[in-house]
């Protein structure tokens, strides 16, 4: 059957066009497209690759950052507490030092109060001494103005002697 | 879907009123020059053969035709190059040249000697199958390179359209075919295999697309992938391995059935042979097929003429809608045997590199799938 006997011309321009085509096709076109397609290939690897670095590095600054606000809060709190804890002792120190301070002035003026009423005292009590020495001596020159009275002085002294004598 | 259904039946008929009206046409004609009726078998045996003119239609009165160069080198007269419209006259004749009647060159144009023997010259016509090949050769050279220039012009911006598809078909063959059936040194066959499937797959539907110029029965012709099957088992056998022709001289058998009478290597050498003979039978019958069904599908029409119009009319109906269901599995037929072709020569070169011999397993499965009858 003719269908099934290769004719010689038709392989010849088969072998012609096939062969050209071949030439051309796998010499400038398929290798150019799959090179190309390559490089897209590796060029959208790499974004990819290089966006989760970012990402990744992303992640790492975000990290970075919370442990330092965690740090600086921490920081922040330490400060506080020993800012609170310096001003209580302060204000501690402030009024043992004012109570001190008090007590001091109190137990001086007291200690002056006490002298100076032991003065007063003495001087009241010279005074007095003076005046109960002066005002005996008016009554004595008074009472003893007469030598009766002298001499019954003098026995009733006498008699108290005796009897305290006895 | 109802609408669509009335269309197809509205479109069917108006087809047939058509064919019919053509008909009618022929027979005024056809009764002028005695009998001629439609003879399917010549018909279509007509369509899937070669010829050396371009017939594109008819027109009331005549066809319009493509006269396509006719080369003949002959032993007596050496290089003739005229136009086959030259054939076309009274006596058949043009230099002693003319196409055989009858004979084993039925249709080929043989040269009568002065003993009046018949004899075939050697035969360089640009027939219409060759012109096709020509045409289409050209017309995918121009759109494999315009995808190439279009993709080489900005590499990292991904493609659209045309490009984009073209782009990704070629990526499909290569990653689904040639990396896996190949292996490591894949990228040295992708650019044969590529043009491979392109050619075949091209060249397919442009057979199925009936105006100029597709049409032609370009591979449904065993010329055209005996050429295809002669590149592949060239590839197989120049690029094998030291393993693969080891396999073929010294097989792994016992030696008797080697040494005094070479058994094993003639089977392993007709096997290397029945590779690219299945692909080539595969490609050629499968096309054929689906232009016989098409063909045979259309005259449907024209067989049932005789029959009244009432049947003439169902029948018409028939067969457009089977012929465009046909057409739609021979859209599917072109892209397969497209990938068969490209996939079984990626296996057949991938188990002729093959080194180490542990993989047996592989082998199986590959040798299974590469065996004709398991394939379409």
């Amino acid at each position: 059957m003719s269908l099934l006997t290769p004719d010689p011309g038709l392989v010849f321009w088969m072998s012609v066009s096939f062969g050209i085509v071949l030439l051309i096709l796998a010499k400038f076109a398929f290798p150019a497209i799959i090179k190309a397609v390559d490089k897209r290939t590796g060029y959208i690897e790499e974004s990819i690759k290089s966006a989760r670095e970012a990402n990744e590095e992303l992640a790492k600054v975000k990290e970075t950052k919370a442990r330092i606000l965690a740090e600086a809060h921490k920081e922040q709190n330490a400060i506080l507490k020993e800012t609170a804890r310096i001003k209580e002792e302060i204000l501690q120190d402030a009024h043992v030092k004012a109570s001190q301070e008090a007590e001091k002035m109190i137990a001086e003026a007291r200690k002056q109060i006490h002298a100076e009423k032991d003065q007063v005292l003495r001087s009241i009590r010279s005074e007095v001494t003076i005046m109960s020495v002066d005002l005996t001596e008016k009554i004595l020159r008074e009472k003893l103005g007469n030598d009766n009275e002298q001499m019954n002085m003098i026995d009733r002294l006498l008699d108290e002697i005796e009897i305290s004598k006895s | 879907m109802k609408r669509i259904l009335f269309l197809i039946v509205l479109f069917t008929f108006s087809v047939a009123g058509w064919a019919m009206g053509g008909e009618t046409q022929n027979i005024s004609v056809s009764n002028s020059n005695s009998e001629e009726e439609l003879n399917v078998k010549e018909l279509i045996l007509d369509h899937l053969a070669d010829s050396y003119e371009w017939h594109l239609f008819n027109t009331k009165n005549s066809s319009v035709t493509i006269h396509l160069p006719v080369i003949l080198y002959s032993k007596t007269s050496g290089w003739n190059i005229f136009l086959s419209s030259k054939l076309h006259n009274d006596k058949n004749n043009y230099k002693g040249f003319g196409i055989a009647t009858d004979s084993k060159y039925k249709g080929k144009i043989v040269e009568t000697t002065s003993s009046g023997e018949q004899v075939r010259p050697l035969d360089l016509s640009i027939t219409k199958n060759a012109a096709s090949l020509l045409i289409s050769s050209l017309i995918l050279i121009l759109i494999i390179l315009g995808v190439s220039q279009s993709i080489k012009r900005d590499p990292l911006k991904p493609k659209k359209g045309f490009s984009g598809i073209m782009e990704m078909f070629i990526l499909m063959i290569v990653d689904e075919i040639i990396k896996p059936a190949i292996g490591e040194d894949y990228k040295r066959y992708s650019p044969y295999l590529l043009t491979l499937f392109f050619f075949i797959f091209f060249n397919n539907l442009l057979g199925l697309f009936p105006l100029f110029p597709g049409g032609a029965n370009v591979t449904g012709n065993i010329s055209v992938t005996l050429v295809l099957a002669i590149g592949t088992f060239l590839v197989i056998n120049l690029t094998g391995s030291k393993k693969y022709y080891k396999d073929i001289f010294w097989p792994d058998t016992p030696v008797w059935l080697k040494v005094p009478f070479p058994l094993m290597q003639i089977i392993e050498l007709v096997g290397t042979l029945t590779k690219p003979f299945a692909l080539m039978i595969r490609l050629f019958a499968n096309i054929m097929a689906g232009h016989a069904i098409v063909l045979g599908l259309t005259s449907l029409v024209f067989v049932t003429l005789s029959l009244g119009s009432a049947i003439n009319a169902s029948m018409t109906v028939v067969s457009v809608i089977f012929t465009v269901f046909i057409d739609f599995v021979e859209l599917l037929v072109a892209f397969i045997q497209a990938y068969v072709f490209t996939l079984l020569s990626s296996v057949f070169i991938g188990l002729a590199r093959e080194k180490e011999p542990e993989k047996e397993n592989k082998e199986l499965t590959l040798e299974k799938l590469a065996e004709p009858g398991n394939h379409l």
